[in-house]
Formats: structure tokens, sequence, C-alpha cells
């Protein structure tokens, strides 16, 4: 079993107004393990990997109830400044969203607004965060060019390489390999592999092969109910509810 | 059989069509030929008078002997410290409403009345101008009150064109900042602001060159038609382009028609060139917006 633990969540529930998305999530999330998050779309996965780093906060008409403990913190404590969870989060969004500015500046935006100024020690960190994120060979060449004329794929691996770079103790990820070649989605799931030393990965994916391959543990989302979760091998190989057993051998729908 | 519905649907189409354009169309041409009739009669009228001592010349009892430079140069400082006073306000109160204000009903009280304020006729604003700025607070009839004046009045458009600006950068640069740490005012100050800029300096712009051609609310507020001085400060007083060209019109001889002509003129290359600007401002920014 799981010594260390990084998130405890008990009895999520979620509202966008008058339409509640989460009900009653409940689970825990150890340390430096990769969890993925499957289901089918609109079951609220999204919402729920937002929910952990309080972005949605940021969304009119927003509300939640219940906990979410990170390390011993309930992030959604009245104490608690969102900035400093989302120091120690980082995300990537399901869609792309790089600053319309040049790659360089997206790379180092996050460290320059930690107050690092340091010309040579920027260029370090865009250099490995952009190695890391498997981006590098194809834009050492032109880091001074617009973020927005790189293709999708090159785009999600920048945000990527943008979350990295702030060094953060988690790594929430909706969805990054939607756009990518097979190439490069082995590259990032390497990376992740790789990372899952020093952070601890959620994961949200469609795929459930990558799920398999590079996950810990699994949950199975269904209409904004959390199905189950466990170890993956054990997920999906011998799944205790129908419905997950269903929507893992494709008879979904 | 579908088939030849579908023809006749698209013929219908096809014929109402043109009549929209037909009519926009001529529309347009009424609206063009009016403008252009406008401008021929006034450069008919004026371009004898347009030389450079038309343009450095101070007032005159002598329509051939008067110039334009002391309106000139008060309706140009006119601007530029209009500018300095309205765009910080403005965009400040933009940011604060589009990204700080809690969506409550004092905030919707507060949208509500700005864009009724942007309706309110000037001269109204130049007695709030005549009593807050120049008697109250007891700045006289200066150029920095008129400027004051012309801020207040430009507000509602300012904050209202920022907001738009504001507005149409997608929440996803708001989140990937934040996801990063940022807090709002890094946020805004890096992200948003840069992006929004342009839309805001373009509307700001638009706006000002309305503000060169207001009269009414100067006059209220005590701008004087005639000065034989250039400003020497911003405490000093002043007058603009067009109370300028009123003041000449009305006046009986026709060598001061002429000059009122020449003004226009003056004033409509100086909007001109504004609205150069604005576009030039728009288009060089607009590519780098598309995402
Ligand atoms: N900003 C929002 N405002 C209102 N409703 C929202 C918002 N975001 C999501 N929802 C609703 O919440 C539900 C769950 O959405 P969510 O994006 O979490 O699904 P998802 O599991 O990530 O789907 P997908 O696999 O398609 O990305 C949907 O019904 C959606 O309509
Ligand atoms: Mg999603």
């Amino acid at each position: 079993m799981v010594d260390k633990i990084a998130f405890e969540i008990k009895d999520l529930n979620t509202w966008f107004g008058e339409t509640q998305v989460l009900k009653k999530i409940t689970l825990t999330i150890p340390r430096n393990h990769i969890t993925s998050i499957i289901g089918p779309s609109g079951c609220g996965k999204s919402t729920f990997i937002r929910s952990i780093n309080r972005i949605n906060d940021t969304i009119p008409g927003f509300r939640l109830s219940g906990s979410v403990v990170f390390e011993g913190m309930d992030i959604y404590d009245k104490r608690v400044d969102p900035i400093e969870i989302r120091f120690k989060i980082g995300m990537v969004f399901q869609k792309p969203n790089p600053f319309p500015k040049s790659i360089y500046d997206n790379v180092a935006y996050g460290p320059r607004i930690r107050g690092i100024r340091d010309r040579v020690l920027l260029d370090k960190i865009v250099e490995e965060s952009i190695q890391k994120a498997a981006l590098w060979i194809e834009v050492k060449d032109k880091l001074a060019k617009n973020a927005l004329s790189l293709s999708g794929g090159q785009q999600q691996r920048l945000c990527i390489a943008r979350a990295l770079a702030v060094n953060p103790e988690v790594l929430l990820l909706d969805e990054p390999c939607s756009a990518l070649d097979p190439i490069s989605t082995g590259k990032i799931e390497e990376l992740l592999l790789d990372l899952k030393q020093q952070y601890t990965i959620i994961v949200v994916t469609h795929n459930m092969q990558q799920a398999a391959r590079i996950s810990d543990f699994t949950g199975y989302f269904l209409l904004g109910e959390l199905i189950e979760f466990g170890d993956t091998a054990r997920i999906f190989t011998i799944p205790k509810d129908k419905r997950t057993e269903d929507y893992i051998t494709g008879r979904y729908g | 059989m579908i088939e030849i519905d579908l023809k006749r649907l698209l013929k219908k189409q096809v014929v109402g069509e043109r009549i929209f354009l037909s009519l926009s169309f001529l529309a347009l041409i009424v609206v063009l030929s009016s403008l252009i009739v406008l401008i021929i009669d006034v450069i008919a009228d004026g371009h004898s008078r347009l030389s450079l001592q038309f343009l450095t010349g101070f007032p005159s009892r002598k329509p051939e002997e008067a110039g334009i430079l002391v309106p000139l140069v008060g309706s140009i400082y006119m601007i530029i410290l209009t500018g300095l006073f309205a765009l910080p306000l403005g965009i400040g109160a933009a940011i604060y409403l589009e990204a700080y204000a809690p969506k409550n009903w004092f905030s919707s009280l507060v949208e509500l009345n700005i864009a009724n304020l942007a309706a309110v006729p000037s001269i109204i604003y130049g007695l709030l101008g005549l009593e807050l700025f120049v008697r109250m607070m007891g700045l006289g009839r200066s150029l920095i009150a008129g400027a004051l004046t012309m801020a207040l009045l430009l507000q509602p458009v300012i904050i209202i064109v920022s907001r738009e600006a504001i507005r149409s950068i997608p929440i996803s640069i708001w989140e990937a900042s934040f996801a990063l740490g940022a807090t709002r005012w890094q946020t805004i100050r890096h992200q948003i602001l840069p992006l929004a800029m342009p839309g805001i300096m373009t509307g700001a712009i638009l706006s000002f060159s309305r503000a060169i051609g207001e009269t009414a609310p100067l006059i209220t507020m005590g701008a004087l038609t005639y000065i034989a001085f250039l400003p020497d400060g911003i405490f000093s007083p002043f007058t603009v382009l067009p109370i300028q060209i009123f003041n000449w019109v009305s006046r009986p001889q026709k060598g001061f028609m002429v000059n009122a002509a020449a003004g226009i003129i003056i004033l409509l290359i100086i909007l001109i060139l504004l609205n150069s600007l604005a576009v030039w401002l728009r288009n060089k920014f607009q590519r780098r917006l598309n995402w």
C-alpha cells in the first residue's frame, strides 16, 4: 500500500450555477505516483482536476462543498491563499493556452513572477523545461518567435514546459496528449514516469491504454460521480463495478 | 421536385439580397456625397487662406492678418492633457470593473450609470467643470480646468471601450497565468493589459477626436474666444480650434468666413490624422490577437 498521501478529498460537490457537476467525490491520491482520471466526455474530469488548484474559483457561479486536503492543509480553507496553492500545484489545461508572446517568455513567465531576474538562470530554466517537455529540438532556434506560431501539439508541450519551469510539487494534466502524435505522446509518457520520483501527478486521459501504461492508480468518473477508484492494474483487470467494466471494455453508451 | 424548389428558393434569396444591397448602397451614397459636398465647399472657401502666416499668426481685427496659432496650440495641449487625465483614470476604472469588482447589485448600478453618463449632453459636463474645477478647486478658466472637464466627458466612453477590450481577451489567458501562481495584478499587468492596449488606444483615440470638436463644455466652463498669446503653462487661459472657428463664423466681415473655412480644414486634417493613427494601431496589433 501507499504510505504517503498527497490529497485527501472528501465529499466534494461542485456546482456551476444551479447545475451540480461533481457529486460526493471521496478519494485519496498518493504522493509521488501517477493517478489517472478516466470517464466519458462531460462527466466532470476537468471540473475535478480544476478544483484541485482552485482554478475554478475564477468562474462566476462556481460553488463547492466538501474538502480537498493537500499535505494536511484544506486548500479551500478561508485562510489559505489560492496563489500559494498554485505555486505548489502546476497545471496543463485541456486546450493549449500559450500566452501570445515569445516561446521564451512563455516558459520564463512563471520563474519571473517568482522574482527570478538573472538572465543566465532564466536561460537555463527555459532550456531544461523545454527539453523535458520533448520540444527543444523543434524550437531551440526560434525561442523569440510567437508561441502561437507553433502547431497545436507543440503548443501543448510548450504548456507542459511552462508548468515544469516553476518546479511545482504536483502536476495536474488535463488530456495532455490529445493533440499529440504517437512519438511525442511516448515522450510525454516517459517524462511523466520520470517525473513521478519528484512530483505527484494527476492526469486526465481519454486514452485507456495510456492510463494503463503509465498510471499507478485510476479513477473512473461517470455523470459527476466517482464510480470506482483503485490500483490501475486491478481496475483494468478485475473492475468491481459493472459500469467500469463496460467503459474499459468499450461497451459504454 | 426538390431541386426545382431549391432553385426557386435560391432565386428568391438572390432577389432579396439585391434589393437589400441596393438600399444599403443608396444610403452609403447619400451619406458620402453630403460629406464630400461639405468638404469640397469648405476647401473651396478656405484653401486660399491656408499659409504659414495663417498657421503661425495671432488673432487680429483684420481677417487677412488673423492666424490660428493660439487655438491650434490650445487644442493640441488640450488633447495631450485630457489624455493624461482621462486614460489612466478610465483604464483604471475599467480594470477594476472587469477584474476586481464583485458582481452584485452595486456594480450593476455603476455599470448602468456609466452607460447613462455616456449619453449625457456635453454641456452638462461643462457646467460640472465650471462648478467643480473652475470655482471649487479654484483652477480658474485654465487649460487644466478645461482638460479635466474634457477628461470627465470622455470617462464613460473610455471605460466602456477599455472594458470591451479587456473582455475580449480569452479567459484561458487569465487561467494560464493564474495556474502559474500569478496574482490578479501580475496577470493584468503582464498578460491582459498588453493584449488589450491596442483596443483601448483605438477606442480612446476615436473618443479624443470627438473631444477635439467639442465646443459646448469648454465655452460653458469659460474658455475665452479671444486670446492674443500662447498658453505658458497649464494654468494659463486658453482657446481651442472649434471655439475660434465659431467666433470667426459669427463675425460680419466676409474675410472671417474664409478664415473659418480654413480653420475647419485644419481641424479636419487633425481629425484625419488621429483616426488614421487609430486604424494603424488596430491593424498593427490585430494579427497578434488571432488565436
Ligand atoms: N464553466 C462552466 N460553466 C458551466 N458549466 C460547465 C462549465 N465547465 C463545465 N461545465 C459543465 O460541467 C460538466 C462537466 O464538464 P467537464 O469539462 O468537467 O467534463 P469533462 O469530463 O472534462 O469532459 P471532456 O472529456 O469532454 O473534457 C459538463 O456538463 C459541462 O457542461
Ligand atoms: Mg475535460
